[in-house]
């Protein structure tokens, strides 16, 4: 299939040609490149929503019963659901679909499960790409679910438009969510698992918490859910829907729009950066002298990354920047 | 790698036993070898390993089977995936499948049939081996 042919069927509803565009897209090959800059005019009409939490806290099975909701409000809805990558065999087990199975059988319910693969910076890139391709496959909702843990996953919720933070009673997650900052960066906060003990004291916690972040345009409400029984999901998808009114509808709107995108560009811009300096280094013998160098306390490895810098911005600039 | 790109594989299994050991233990194999393995839970339905196969663009599926139903539910999967454009797939399968219904499992397009106590790496070496190019 040739990138016309891609972002033809793509547009037509074709989801096995969208399936193969996502793997293009994990992959950074030509193609995906590409169909991403193809598609990208057909982008920014789908409500993009983050969901972020720690490991446990039930994300998976909240998405599920948000994917109900919304399929029984008449939306179509894309879903990635990221995992982290083996950090040593860069292999990955994707369970997320055990808690979504059901959904295969709604038609307009796509869900795509996505290892991290361990680039700095990549995922974001990686994950920003697949839910565009999503956007302009014409999905009502796309939702991007990770574990809150680290900045890319982080980074990654936050990228859409709204994001909604997960997190349970009684997890000691006051001071936890306030290093993350977390709290910042989360437009919707969602006790779940609120049938069990100290789920009151939970929200208190996190009320407590909003006061201390300060006044902003957006407070962000505050919600109970059982995700396990579909208790609280309406309201969770009705204050996803009252956020979106309000981004599209707020005088800061704008401007909030072009931060994301500011940061999307650095973002890919460090990625790219990353990329080529790995390329470049791993085949050269100046990183095996410095490695010696550094190994041998002859050097420190700051001196020897500023080195190794140089030499690159001097290749680099003798290519013809290439 | 294959292509200078991950391997994605969906460990599936279809049926009413509810045993996944096995099927746990071949995907913890398959991502030490460094692939992605997507795992469905117990108790699917051919069109829901189907529509999972097609949404997350896998190269390879496995089924595990212990129920004894293989000659129902192997026949199945292979229609749904057809339904859906899905025929580029390696597909092999797992569990308690006596050998007479090995070459019925073969005609349907399945590469290879593991039995219990079968060497991991086998299945590792295996599927390294056959993995599909893209098109």
């Amino acid at each position: 299939m040739d990138t016309a042919e891609f972002v033809e069927r793509i547009l037509s509803g074709d989801r096995r040609a969208l399936a193969r565009a996502i793997s293009h897209i994990e992959a950074d090959s030509p193609v995906g490149r590409e169909v991403r800059r193809q598609l990208y005019p057909r982008t920014g009409r789908s409500q993009t929503v983050g969901i972020t939490g720690s490991a446990g806290a039930g994300k998976s099975t909240l998405v599920g019963q948000i994917a109900r909701e919304e399929h029984r409000r008449g939306r179509t809805m894309g879903i990635v659901a990221v995992d982290p990558s083996s950090p040593f065999s860069r292999g990955a087990i994707l369970g997320d679909r055990i808690r979504m199975q059901e959904l295969t059988s709604y038609p307009g319910i796509f869900v795509r499960s996505m290892a991290s693969r361990g680039n700095p910076g990549g995922l974001s890139e990686m994950a920003t790409g697949v839910v565009d391709v999503l956007d302009a496959a014409g999905y009502d909702v796309v939702l991007i679910e990770t574990v809150g843990a680290g900045q890319d996953e982080v980074e990654v919720a936050t990228a859409a438009q709204t994001t909604v933070l997960v997190s349970n009673p009684g997890g000691g997650d006051e001071i936890q969510s306030m290093k993350a900052g977390l709290m910042e960066v989360a437009q919707i906060l969602v006790v779940n698992k609120a049938d069990l003990d100290g789920a009151d004291t939970a929200v208190a916690q996190l009320e407590a918490l909003r006061t201390i972040s300060g006044i902003r345009a957006w407070t962000p409400p505050i919600l109970k859910a059982v995700a396990t029984t579909g208790e609280g999901i309406a309201d969770l998808v009705d204050a996803i829907d009252a956020h979106q009114a309000h981004t599209r509808h707020s005088e800061h709107a704008d401007s909030e729009r072009r931060e994301l995108t500011r940061k999307q560009i650095i973002a890919l811009t460090r990625a790219e950066l990353y990329r080529l300096a790995s390329e470049t280094a791993s085949g050269s013998q100046m990183l095996d002298t410095l490695v010696a160098e550094v190994a041998g306390r002859r050097q420190d490895p700051r001196s020897a990354a500023e080195l190794l810098l140089d030499a690159l911005l001097r290749e680099w600039a003798a290519n013809g920047g290439d | 790698m294959k292509d200078g790109r991950t391997i994605r594989v969906l460990i599936a299994k279809p049926g009413l036993d509810g045993h996944d050991r096995g099927a746990k233990v071949v995907a913890w194999a398959l991502r030490d070898a460094g692939m992605e393995v997507i795992y469905t839970g117990i108790r699917q339905t051919p069109k829901m390993i189907a529509e999972a196969a097609l949404q997350e663009d896998v190269d390879v599926v496995g089924l595990s089977i212990l129920s004894g139903a293989h000659l129902e539910l192997c026949p199945r999967v292979v229609d749904e995936l057809k339904q859906r454009g899905v025929n580029d797939v390696l597909l092999f399968a797992g569990g308690i499948i006596p050998t007479e219904d090995v070459p019925a499992l073969k005609s349907l397009g399945f590469a290879e049939v593991f039995g219990p106590g079968t060497d991991t790496n086998r299945i590792v070496e295996f599927v390294g081996k056959h993995v599909p190019r893209w098109a």
